[in-house]
Parts: structure tokens; C-alpha cells; sequence
């Protein structure tokens, strides 16, 4: 067993597992997550160790529940905190920062969940890595595999768009279309995760997979100095993200790295799929699952696993929900990229959206330093902006004919 | 014989239903509530099924065709991610 780890515990009941591929209690099926040992880490871990570490999430391996020995580092994470300035007074902020996670290895923050799930899955000695995706996971779980050498089965709707098949299909996994529904691929994964004896990375390595998020909270942390911002601002699909970055915060204030944390984190959901933020909306701690439709596929998630844990966390940080439409998501896309030079995917138009929002009702207030985390690139979702491609000037080729159609 | 977890939820007037204890005797499966909360507005119940494969399939439909939203297990939630 890791020294820096207990073994795994049930969010509800408490009881305790040992450190293996489940991932809920029998007892009671709630949700597992890892218990660690803290006072082993504090006494091997500090901001001298961390800050002369890996340029990746594995500066902070003692925090991360698998060996490093087993890690497949493509250089996941420790992505650029970047003052965004020129957006903030767009917007009506006076400090901004975006966490760019578009800058991942496979361009979206999926790469942090996947690196540690791939060394736990390595360090369970599993024959193959799976997954069930429309996009960043499958993407990101397909390169770490073919890193790692592993075999790699990526379940994938039959309707999905070719550009984005093409992301996971050029690391060669064994790539599988499923006939029917959203709901068929959901239940064929999870009957295979229970007869297969593959690493699925969302459901029996669910536990260690989800830690990977905490590292958005350490580096957030690490890149301000250690300390807090006022505010985050972070995309929900399960809400697992969002939940792990207060852990991550947490975790950091327990091993005396960072004063007690004040800071109030919200969460941003596209309204064609907005379960965490409807319940926070009807003051209920209680989410109804949704069909989702919404251009913001990545947050596409209708039965949020962490939905629950997402809305008690908004409780106890002081924390808001909002969401946005498709067009203010394309809106949302365009301001950032003008003002920032930042190409983010449709998520990064919800955060910006909902963060838009958040300041113009006052939930955010002018003078709050906060942190919006754009969490996957661009060009996955290029068409959902194509349009700006119409803005081209068409000249003929003499300096005449440019002048004249600059000035109109 | 196989067992499935399933999140049902319940809305509105079919909160005060015994939806659970019709299923119980409608279909050959063995219902097992082992997580759930409910309000005056909405109930969920994260419920344990053993039975045929088919018969659970069954089971659900009826559910479902009464008006229950029947989701996967909620520990997981929705496996297909972006």
C-alpha cells in the first residue's frame, strides 16, 4: 500500500476499502474517494519539494494516490495562469486570470484525470485501458495508452462527428461505434466494466482518475504565490472537476501550504444541460437528470455523478451557478479569443459566459480576484465559430484594390 | 440471474406512489432500496435490482411507462463523457 494513502472510504457511510479497482461502497452504494495519510505527506512534502519538481501535474505526486513510478507523463498539466486583463474590463472585473488548460497534451484537461487513472491502471497490473467518450476523454485516454504501450478500447456513439473520431482514431486504440443511443453506450461500458478485466476510466478506477482534478486547485494555489484567488470559476458536466479543485484547495490548507482558504467557487453549465445549475436555481440539493442538447458536448452530462457533492460545495464556499445559451456560449468563445488570444472549445464559452453573468448580477463582485478555468482547446469544436470565417476580406492581388476594400 | 443499480427518480404526484412495491410484485425481481431522500417536490431512490436480465429490463420499462425517470447508476452517473 502507499505510504501517503489509508485506502479508499465511502463519501457517505465512511466505511472503508482497501486501495482496489471499485468504486462503490456495497453497503450502501455511495460514491468511493481516497483516503490519504496526511501526516506522512506533510513530512515529506513542501513548497521547495513541489517547486523543483516535474513541469506536470507530478510535482505533486505525494497528493496523488498511485505510484509515480508507473506515471505516463506526456507533460499533463502545470498548465500557464495568465492575467487577463484586457477581458476582466470587458467584462467589468478589476483582477482576471485564465487557467489554460487548452495547452494540455491532447488540449483539454481530461489529461489530468486520465495520467493519474493510467498509472493506476499500470500499477494494477490491468490488461487494457477503456473508456466511453465523445471527445477530450476518449482523445486523451487513446494518446496516454499508446504512450504506455497498452491495449485501449474507446467506445464511441456510431453518429459521432468525423473530426472528432479522427482525435482518438490517429493513437490507433481499438475504436468501437455503438449502435443506438447514449444511453446503449452507457450500459453496454458498464455491463463490460463487470465481465472485462479493463481499467474503465470512469467507472472502476473512478476514485484515483478523479484525484487528477485536484491538481487545477494545487497549481491555481502554487501560481499565486501560494495563496487563494477570491474567486473560481470552473465548468460542471459531473461536477467532478468542480468538486476536486476545492478538495485540492483544501488539501493544500491542511498541509500548511497555504493560509486558511476564503475563496467562493461557482460553476458554469450550458443550459441545454444544466441539472447542478437548475437544482441551485430551485434551492435543492436535489438534481433531476436531463437529455442533454446543448453545442456544449463536453459538459453534456444529464446524470452528473458529483451533481450532489457540487451543489453542498456551493453552499459551504458561498459559491453561485449559473448557465448559458448556445449563443452566448459563441459569444463568450469570441470575447475571449479576442481579447486574450485564447482559442478555447465550447466549455471555455460556458465559463466565460456564466463567469459574464455571475459579475453582471453582482454574484461576483467588481473587486474579487478571480480565476476562470478554460478547460479544453478550440479546434475541438471549431464548428461551432466557423462563421467568424466569413469576416475575410477578398482582394486582388495589388496594393490598390487592398487599401480600398480596408477602408470600407 | 443478474443484478443492476439504478437511480429512480421521482416527480410531483408519483412521489406518493408505491411504485417500488408494485414493481415487487408486478415483475419476478428483488427490489432493494439502499440509498434515497425525498421532498414534497421530488424523490429518489438509488435502488438495487436481481432478477432475468429480461425481467429487470421489464421492470424498468414499467417504470418508466409510469411515469419514474429511470437513470444509471448514479455512483457513476453517465458513463459517455465529452
Amino acid at each position: 500500500m502507499n505510504s501517503y494513502c489509508n485506502g479508499l472510504q465511502c463519501r457517505e457511510c465512511g466505511r472503508k476499502f482497501d486501495l482496489e479497482p471499485i468504486f462503490a461502497c456495497d453497503f450502501c452504494f455511495g460514491p468511493l474517494e481516497v483516503d490519504y495519510n496526511y501526516e506522512n505527506i506533510k513530512a515529506d512534502l513542501n513548497k521547495n519539494k513541489i517547486e523543483s519538481g516535474p513541469s506536470s501535474l507530478w510535482r505533486y505526486a505525494p497528493l496523488l494516490p498511485c505510484n509515480p513510478e508507473f506515471k505516463i507523463d506526456l507533460g499533463d498539466g502545470f498548465t500557464p495562469l495568465i492575467k487577463a486583463n484586457r477581458l476582466a474590463k470587458a467584462i467589468g472585473l478589476d483582477h482576471l486570470w485564465i487557467k489554460n488548460d487548452t495547452v494540455n497534451p491532447t488540449w483539454s484537461f481530461k489529461d489530468r484525470v486520465v495520467s493519474v487513472a493510467i498509472a493506476k491502471a499500470i500499477e494494477f497490473n490491468f490488461s487494457a485501458i477503456a473508456c466511453a467518450s465523445t471527445g477530450n476523454l476518449a482523445n486523451s485516454v487513446a494518446a496516454h495508452a499508446a504512450a504506455a504501450g497498452l491495449d485501449c478500447y474507446v467506445f464511441i456513439p456510431q453518429d459521432l462527428e468525423q473530426g472528432k473520431v479522427v482525435g482518438s482514431a490517429i493513437y490507433a486504440p481499438n475504436l468501437i461505434k455503438v449502435e443506438g443511443s447514449y444511453d446503449d453506450v452507457n450500459r453496454l461500458c458498464t455491463e463490460l466494466s463487470m465481465v472485462k478485466n479493463w481499467a474503465f476510466v470512469n467507472i472502476n478506477v473512478r476514485p484515483y482518475y478523479s484525484e487528477g482534478s485536484k491538481t487545477l486547485g494545487f497549481e491555481i494555489c502554487e501560481q499565486l504565490g501560494w495563496r487563494t484567488p477570491d474567486h473560481i470559476v470552473a465548468p460542471m458536466a459531473s461536477g467532478s472537476m468542480y468538486t476536486k479543485i476545492w478538495k485540492g484547495i483544501k488539501e493544500f490548507h491542511k498541509l500548511g501550504l497555504i493560509d486558511e482558504p476564503k475563496v467562493r467557487l461557482s460553476g458554469a453549465q450550458a443550459s441545454g444541460c444544466s441539472p447542478i445549475t437548475t437544482a441551485y436555481e430551485n434551492n435543492s440539493f436535489t438534481f433531476v437528470p436531463q437529455k442533454p442538447d446543448t453545442i456544449a458536448k463536453s459538459l453534456a452530462i444529464g446524470n452528473p455523478a458529483d451533481g450532489y457533492y457540487a451543489l453542498k460545495q456551493m453552499e459551504e464556499t458561498n459559491g453561485h451557478a449559473a448557465q448559458a445559451s448556445d449563443s452566448e456560449i459563441i459569444e463568450a468563445m469570441n470575447l475571449l479569443a479576442e481579447t486574450e488570444g485564447i482559442f478555447a472549445e465550447t466549455a471555455g464559452g460556458v465559463t466565460i459566459a456564466c463567469l459574464k453573468k455571475l459579475v453582471e448580477t453582482n454574484k461576483i463582485t467588481k473587486s474579487e480576484e478571480t480565476v476562470a478555468v478554460i478547460s479544453g482547446g478550440g479546434l475541438k469544436t471549431i464548428e461551432a465559430v466557423s462563421d467568424v470565417a466569413n469576416n475575410a476580406m477578398l482582394v486582388k492581388p495589388n496594393i490598390d484594390s487592398f487599401e480600398m476594400n480596408l477602408t470600407h | 440471474m443478474s443484478e443492476r443499480r439504478v437511480k429512480l427518480t421521482f416527480l410531483n404526484d408519483k412521489i406518493k406512489d408505491p411504485l417500488i412495491y408494485q414493481m415487487g410484485h408486478e415483475f419476478n425481481v428483488v427490489t432493494n432500496i439502499r440509498m434515497a431522500d425525498i421532498t414534497s417536490e421530488i424523490g429518489w431512490v438509488m435502488l438495487g435490482l436481481v432478477g432475468e436480465t429480461t425481467e429487470i429490463d421489464k421492470a424498468l420499462a414499467w417504470a418508466q411507462a409510469n411515469g419514474i425517470q429511470v437513470d444509471p447508476d448514479a455512483t457513476v452517473g453517465d458513463i459517455v463523457e465529452g
